[in-house]
């Protein structure tokens, strides 16, 4: 069995990592979930929160809030709308997005407003966790 | 015969537009270069995006459940062009050749009796369909003051598109914007989003996922996104094919500056001579006459 699998994490303007590890730590719209070598082909959306990545150099995390992961035996691919190191620096840039969320979350009426609010929640536990 | 001053004047001019098209070109290389980075660094992001979208959509087919997103409204009677252009001129036929594909489409729409509404994104767009087809303008969106395309203006112009498109405002949607494929060929391009069309043959040899959660939720939830990664793509190919155009359009400006200097100085010695021979003449004959 292999024992390391590639990461890919990648948001729309630039490829944040790609690297082996062997476990990926994913913060799946329906609950956290780890990813090692071999796991069988998943695809699933993400929700706010934190992504933690084992390599053999060590665990890397990153803030990600939505888009989805991709996961197969190979490897685990997270295309992230948006995502940051989790690093003290970058708190500002999610407070920045809570703040458009909550904005966004007042606006929106009817089926949505869920998904708004739980995005706001989830953004604020995800601040919660950053340090 | 033109005065000598004149000439001088003229050749002084033109040395200074000279300069000003050369600086101009070596900054759009500049750019053009950063543009390119950019288009670069975004493309994994969305080939996997369209990768997965196709695997998606195919399983999901025709389904009548599947959103309206990609199945369409079941109509095309109104169509929403939105044309992306520059927010400056002085890159060649950029903004142009994309309006000019934009009125075709509008034109033929129109004439198959169907609605259009045009959203344009750049001053340069606006600019040039406001006078033939103002009327069924709906909207603008300014980037002049964004010096560097990110992913957030794509999602704001994806969040008017969008909430357009659950107001029912519109059945079809396409973008028109410019595809870089080199610095001297930018292809003007119409691409549909709404309803989305991905390659079918990008699904076939695909892996069986499980789906977390539903493959039609995770539908719900990637198209709309889909359609700002798509125009985030339009814009970035755009900067870099704005870019490229510029460059090439100054480069010819420097050009042509450079043969205009030369016939301008060749014109201001043979005046120069022509005064010099009139003047000796003039004082030979003055001293003759004595």
């Amino acid at each position: 069995m292999a024992d390391t699998m590639q990461f890919d994490l990648v948001s729309p303007e630039r490829s944040l990592a790609s690297h082996p590890a062997t476990a990926v730590q994913i913060p799946a719209a329906e609950g956290d979930m780890t990813a090692m070598p071999n796991h069988a082909p998943v695809l699933t959306t993400l929700r706010p929160g934190i992504l933690s990545v084992t390599g053999p150099d060590g665990t890397s995390d990153y803030a990600v809030t939505g888009g989805f992961a991709e996961i197969t035996p190979e490897g685990t691919t997270v295309l992230a709308e948006r995502a940051y190191e989790r690093h003290a620096d970058n708190r500002a840039a999610i407070e920045a997005h809570l703040e458009e969320a909550r904005k966004a979350a007042t606006e929106v009426a009817g089926e949505h407003k869920d998904a708004a609010e739980k995005f706001v929640a989830d953004l604020v536990h995800l601040l919660d966790h950053m340090q | 015969m033109a005065n000598l001053k004149d000439l001088k004047n003229r050749i002084a001019s033109v040395k200074s537009t000279r300069k000003i098209t050369k600086a101009m070109q070596m900054v759009a290389a500049a750019k053009l270069r950063r543009a390119e980075e950019a288009a670069e660094m975004a493309r994994p992001y969305t080939e996997k995006f369209n990768d997965v979208m196709s695997g998606l959509a195919a399983s999901v087919g025709d389904s009548p459940t599947a959103p309206a997103l990609l199945r369409g409204t079941g109509s095309d009677a109104t169509h929403l062009l939105v044309v992306i252009t520059a927010e400056r001129g002085l890159c060649g036929g950029f903004n142009s050749s994309i309006v000019k594909l934009a009125k075709q489409r509008a034109t033929k729409l129109l004439g198959e009796g169907k609605t259009v509404k045009i959203l344009t994104v750049g001053k340069k767009g606006r600019e040039q369909l406001r006078r033939d087809f103002g009327e069924y303008s709906v909207g603008h969106v300014d980037l002049s003051d964004v010096k560097r395309v990110g992913y957030v203006n794509a999602q704001d112009i994806a969040r008017d598109v969008l909430a357009r498109f659950d107001g029912g405002e519109f059945d079809v949607c396409t973008i028109f914007f410019s595809r870089f494929e080199s610095v001297i060929s930018q292809v003007p391009t119409a691409q549909q989003i709404i309803p989305a069309s991905f390659d079918a043959d990008a699904s076939s040899g695909g892996t069986l996922y499980d789906y977390e959660p539903s493959e039609e939720g995770i539908l719900a939830d990637l198209l709309p996104r889909g359609v700002a990664v798509q125009i985030f793509a339009a814009l970035l190919e755009n900067a870099a094919s704005e870019q490229g155009a510029r460059m090439s359009a100054m480069d010819n400006a420097t050009r042509n500056a450079g043969e205009m200097i030369e016939d301008l100085t060749i014109e201001y010695n043979r005046s120069r001579q022509a005064v010099i021979t009139n003047e000796l003449i003039e004082i030979i004959s003055g001293a003759e006459a004595l």
